[in-house]
């Protein structure tokens, strides 16, 4: 059984030792080759990495997280197929389950959340299970010791933000722009405050998604926020047929480009 | 307390409801709440509510008598005539509260998704009315099947949005109308055209089509010498015209029956699931997967359904039953040669309930049954034409 890194805790030594933080996103059960993907952006340098676990209807995401699910689904995978892959994996680094609350709901709550613990995963994101919704999962999350990350928005109003601070688990993620996952030009005016404001009230660490789609973005998020969260931009590979290798060199050059701040 | 008052907080009626929607999306829909909540205890908002009905959507809307149907099943029918509004389906009832309130919250743009297009060009209609911008999504499929409707929303000044992913139905045009949303919601309302979706929506389109149910309870009374029908039926696809008719019912002896397609049969076949911001109940794989719904019907054509319906379906207060294909052409043809009215497909699966259950121990003969014709059949006559060859 692959060990149980505790998430936040590796990554504000990560932090706190003066690193920015790099976490990396792959779709699970894209191909037969997304486990290597997920290990050659482990040795890369990703600090944890995000798997998705496909949903049918990926209402947050853009077309690049929807093509990877839909080629995913279309190719067999399912919830608990994608997490018995990784069972034996140890990539040395924090893995955390992204994926809709129907998966959670319909898997079960406590299922769910033994089932990442059995398989060394540490954290989960369900970015459309609000704050107010949050209790059913929760307690099975915390009752296994999964920890679950919660996203703020730029449009959180402050009383609220505080309180998605202090329920987030393992880090707080900041959705750096209104609008759905996906590649943009540049990096969203919104993303450096929305970093200013969690930092404001939450010494978690913070990281910041959604558009952060190239090494100079990843910087430029990076002064504000502990660190970045990359998905479209490296699922844009795999899809075009890039190899594990040529994804784990992208997250190569995101990594050496934090490193080098 | 009536079984269909507002729901508990979180919007939840019973086990369902809720707001399960991206942190991005849940200050809307606070906002929301709370600009309906007030408006909807504004005298002045619902007098101004009631006057668009009246003086431009055509409402009341008459409660028909159909003799000759009535004789032909050994069941004395009625039908509420919501074919008859402007724009001839009851989505007309639910537009003109939200673009009231679009204009309220002080917002210039709006969405919408639609299925067989009625909710797109109700929608089209009140933004022209109001001088909104609007925007339709709908999926690819349905774009095909209705092309007429699409055609009439283009001419009210919207643009259509086909939609080309998944199964490029109204699930799909909903998952993007919710797309778009995010990004824009601070300048836009989403116009959800059903009672489905995250809280307040189920609890405000079924209180902006509680109009329905209000109104033939009253005329039900005036021609059955003050009683109630027997039955009270509506088609059910998300099911806005079933909760407006079974609000102005569910406290009275009536049984409440709501027909799904049986390609869609969420209530029927489903079990309990969240998609699309609330929890109710859904077509769905063993993993979790939401399924395709397969409905001769564009607008019933959703694998889920409105929570407020799982609630009366668990509760045991309405009673949902399933229609097929087959059988729903065959009623269509049937309301058209006894009474003169081409219902739309969706109603028309209520009428082959009616068809199908009269004179059996579901509808014993000498029933009053109360129908509700939410919409008239013209956008469906080409498609109606091809499959009767």
């Amino acid at each position: 059984m692959t060990t149980l890194i505790d998430l936040e805790a590796h990554l504000r030594a990560r932090r706190d030792a003066g690193q920015k933080l790099l976490v990396p996103y792959v779709t699970g059960g894209l191909g037969s080759n997304w486990v290597n993907v997920l290990r050659a952006m482990a040795a890369a340098g990703a600090d944890a990495i995000e798997i998705g676990i496909p949903f049918s209807d990926p209402v947050m995401d853009g077309p690049t997280i929807q093509e990877a699910s839909q080629r995913a689904l279309d190719l067999g995978a399912t919830p608990l197929g994608i997490l018995a892959q990784v069972a034996d994996l140890d990539v040395g680094v924090p893995l955390v389950a992204m994926t809709y609350y129907n998966i959670v709901f319909r898997t079960g709550h406590r299922r769910f959340a033994r089932t990442l613990a059995d398989v060394g995963v540490s954290g989960a994101i369900v970015p459309d299970i609000p704050l107010e919704e949050s209790l059913d999962w929760t307690r099975a999350a915390d009752d296994a010791g999964i920890a679950t990350v919660l996203l703020a928005s730029p449009v959180t109003p402050d009383d609220r933000l505080v309180r998605i601070c202090e329920r987030s688990r393992g880090f707080v993620y900041g959705v750096s722009l209104m609008g759905i996952t996906g590649e943009r030009a540049s990096l969203a005016e919104s993303a450096g405050v929305m970093a200013k404001r969690l930092k404001a009230v939450t010494d978690k660490p913070v990281l910041l998604g959604f558009g952060v789609s190239s090494a100079q973005h990843a910087v430029e998020a990076a002064r504000q926020a502990d660190g970045v969260v990359v998905a479209s931009a490296l699922m844009r590979r795999v899809l075009d047929g890039g190899t594990p290798e040529q994804v784990g060199a992208l997250v190569g050059e995101l990594r050496a480009a934090l490193d080098g701040m | 307390m009536s079984a269909m008052a507002e729901p508990a907080e979180g919007g939840r009626f019973g086990e369902f409801g809720g707001l399960f929607l991206p942190e991005s999306l849940v200050p809307a829909c606070q906002e929301l709440e709370a600009g309906f909540r007030t408006a909807w205890a504004d005298a002045g908002f619902r007098d101004e509510y009631f006057g668009i009905l009246r003086d431009y959507a055509g409402r009341p809307t008459p409660v028909t008598e159909c003799h000759r149907l009535s004789e032909r099943l050994g069941v004395r029918v009625l039908l509420k005539r919501e074919d008859l509004t402007h724009t001839g389906s009851h989505k007309i009832n639910n537009v003109i509260g939200q673009a009231l309130l679009t204009r309220r919250m002080g917002k210039q743009r709006v969405i919408a998704e639609t299925g067989a297009g009625q909710h797109g060009v109700a929608t089209a209609t009140a933004c022209a009315l109001f001088g909104l911008d609007c925007v339709v999504y709908m999926g690819e499929v349905d774009v095909e099947r209705q092309a007429l409707n699409v055609f009439r929303m283009k001419l009210l000044g919207a643009e259509v949005r086909p939609v080309g992913s998944g199964s490029r139905t109204l699930k799909d045009a909903i998952n993007e109308a919710m797309r778009d949303w995010v990004a824009s919601v601070e300048s836009t309302h989403y116009c959800l055209g059903s009672v489905m979706g995250p809280h307040p929506y189920p609890w405000m389109v079924r209180e902006f089509q509680r109009i329905i149910g209000e109104e033939a309870r009253d005329q039900c009374r005036a021609i059955l010498d003050g009683d109630d029908p027997d039955y009270v039926v509506a088609c059910v696809g998300g099911g806005s015209n079933a909760a407006g008719t079974f609000a102005g019912f569910v406290d009275t002896r009536s049984k409440l029956i709501g027909v799904e397609p049986a390609g869609g049969a969420a209530i029927g076949h489903g079990v309990p699931g969240v998609v699309h911001g609330s929890k109710s109940f859904l077509l769905q794989d063993e993993h979790g997967q939401v399924l395709e719904a397969h409905s001769i019907s564009a607008g019933l054509d959703y694998p889920g359904v409105g929570p407020e319906h799982a609630y009366l379906s668990s509760i045991g207060r309405a009673r949902y039953v399933a229609a097929a294909d087959g059988e729903v052409l065959e009623a269509l043809q049937l309301l058209a040669r006894t009474e003169g009215i081409i219902p739309a497909l969706e109603p028309a699966h209520a009428v082959a309930w009616l068809v199908r259950a009269a004179g059996t121990d579901e509808l014993p003969a000498g029933s009053t049954v109360m129908l509700t014709m939410s919409g008239r059949g013209d956008k469906d006559a080409e498609q109606v034409m091809g499959l009767l060859g």
